[in-house]
């Protein structure tokens, strides 16, 4: 029974007419997760400025207020500030929809994120289909701005960002079908609910895999071909300003609040663990998710385009096929009981498949020497 | 047999990065923090001699700018007294060719760098403001005689007891990161 089943009951005792069970909850419900929403995200667009030039051994931004806290503020008010424009050229229906078509779908994704216990939008039975589904979607808005903006950078941009999605979604399926036979549930909240061990324990293959695809595709280095800025300048959003710019800006780190609960929901247990309350333990651990990936992104150099395809296909895809096949297995062959035969026997799986994939997959030739 | 294609350098990669994070950061937040430049800067404003200067206006000559105005009248015997020695640092490229022509070490380059003004008018410098004070102090450009009395340049990179930063750990007060000049 989630928080808002429970607020339904309540307003049916109170005698409210029926309409208002279910529209009053709903619109609560949107309000509080598009609040939730974008206070995170300041809070991430700080973090991460912080936190990267922390591992560039700079400073960050420290003047606006206690430790630079309200410069994504400051700087989201210069940008809503700024003039929109539109080139001459550009398709301006399709321009003017694309933002909003790249960042509805990241908000819908949080319906099935569950927060806490019960706080959860609605518990969809199909809850990881759902989030498939969905996050696909912004791919075409990204395209449409990319068509739209009648640039020869962004259509560049547009055409890597389908061909790095198409690829990273199926090893990012398959991974996730892992998760769901493991925990024999779609719905979100069932497989936080049966993490007992967190699924990063009993899959690191999977976890991997996961992580990496999810990189992909919310368009973070080392996978941020399509805003490539050595090469294509921003991408998809160069001719891009104002409003309609603060939209991707808001949807970039958006996805990226939004992988980073789903890695916490499927992975890490989501909102369970020990003596602090589930609200704060869930956004512990995404802070934890978003902080590692922005230390990848501060290590790992950007991939060429040939990389990117050829790690996609030749390394993820066979070995989210495997990791599929094993877990598939286990769960047949191992009783419940005895989950950390599972655990051994998956990481010393992962340990020998990493091993034997870097051995047979070299990329643009490789070194000789072994 | 190497790791490298094992992961093992991503993982390497990883580390140093990590060990970046405990690191104290080399940023210095300019205006309230200055490093001391080098010693043999050619910084902003000559420092004039009054009493080693003769008025012979080789300065004048040696200006690619035409920059320096020398003004004099004939006083004690075989003496020029200057009554007029002005700079416009507005035009000054700072080449340092007046200080190095200079036959009597009268003139050297400063140490300053922060002189931006409101006024063109307030850049032309006039014979007081260019003399040498506690205020104005010479570089050592050309003239190694002042280094002694000039503080060393704190390097960033290494020198660590100068203030330099090379693998100090963060300190855990906010004031003393980035322990500048």
């Amino acid at each position: 029974m989630t928080l808002l089943d429970q607020f339904q009951l309540f307003l049916k005792g109170l005698g409210w007419p029926e309409w208002a069970w279910y529209a009053v909850p709903a619109i609560v419900g949107i309000l509080v997760i598009i609040v939730f929403v974008l206070t995170i995200v300041i809070v991430f667009i700080w973090w991460e400025r912080r936190l990267i030039s922390r591992f560039q051994i700079r400073l960050g931004p420290n003047r606006c207020g206690p430790e630079g806290i309200f410069q994504p503020i400051a700087t989201a008010v210069k940008i809503l500030l700024k003039e929109d424009i539109v080139p001459d050229k550009a398709d301006k229906l399709i321009h003017f929809l694309a933002p909003i078509i790249v960042f509805m779908p990241i908000l819908l994704i949080f319906a099935v994120i569950p927060i806490s216990q019960g706080a959860v939008l609605v518990d969809l039975n199909v809850g990881i289909v759902y989030v498939i589904a969905i996050s696909s979607i912004s791919v075409i808005g990204i395209f449409m701005a990319a068509w739209g903006s009648a640039n020869k950078y962004s259509y560049i941009s547009g055409m890597r960002s389908i061909a790095q999605m198409v690829s990273y979604e199926l090893p990012v399926v398959l991974s996730l079908v892992g998760v769901a036979l493991v925990a024999g549930s779609f719905s979100t909240v069932k497989i936080v609910e049966a993490q007992g061990i967190p699924f990063i324990l009993m899959m690191p293959l999977g976890f991997m895999i996961f992580f990496l695809g999810s990189l992909a595709e919310m368009n973070r280095s080392p996978f941020d071909l399509l805003e490539a800025d050595s090469e294509i300048v921003a991408g998809y959003h160069i001719e891009y300003s104002g409003m309609k710019f603060a939209m991707f800006y808001l949807g970039e780190y958006g996805v990226a609040l939004a992988y980073a609960g789903i890695i916490t929901t499927l992975f890490l247990s989501g909102w369970q663990g020990p003596l602090l309350p589930p609200v704060i333990w869930f956004i512990v651990k995404v802070m934890l998710v978003f902080s590692v990936i922005v230390w990848i992104r501060s290590t790992v150099p950007r991939f060429r385009v040939d990389q990117l395809m050829s790690f996609a296909w030749k390394c993820m895809l066979p070995l989210a096929v495997i990791n599929l096949i094993i877990i598939a297995i286990e769960v047949l062959a191992i009783p419940a009981a005895l989950q950390w035969v599972m655990i051994i026997v998956n990481f010393a799986a992962a340990g020998l498949l990493v091993l034997l994939w870097s051995r047979l997959f070299t990329l643009g030739g490789g070194r000789v020497e072994v | 047999m190497k790791f490298e294609r094992y992961g093992l350098g991503i993982a390497k990669g990883l580390a140093l990065t990590l060990k970046h994070l405990f690191r104290a950061p080399l940023t210095v937040q300019y205006p309230d923090e200055k490093l001391n430049i080098s010693r043999r800067t050619r910084g902003n404003e000559l420092v004039w001699f009054p009493d080693r200067c003769t008025g012979c206006g080789t300065c004048t000559k040696a200006c690619l700018q035409g920059n320096i105005i020398l003004v004099t009248h004939r006083g004690e015997p075989n003496k020029f007294i200057v009554d007029k020695f002005e700079v416009d640092t507005g035009r000054c490229i700072f080449c340092g060719l007046c200080v190095e022509s200079c036959p009597y070490d009268a003139l050297a380059m400063g140490v300053d760098y922060e002189c931006a003004d409101y006024r063109r008018g307030d850049l032309v410098l006039s014979k007081e403001m260019l003399s040498v004070s506690e205020k104005h102090k010479p570089s050592s450009y050309y003239r190694p005689q002042f280094a002694e009395a000039l503080p060393k340049q704190s390097l960033l990179l290494y020198n660590r007891e100068d203030g330099g930063q090379k693998l100090k750990l963060l300190p855990l007060s906010k004031r003393k990161r980035g322990s500048g000049a």
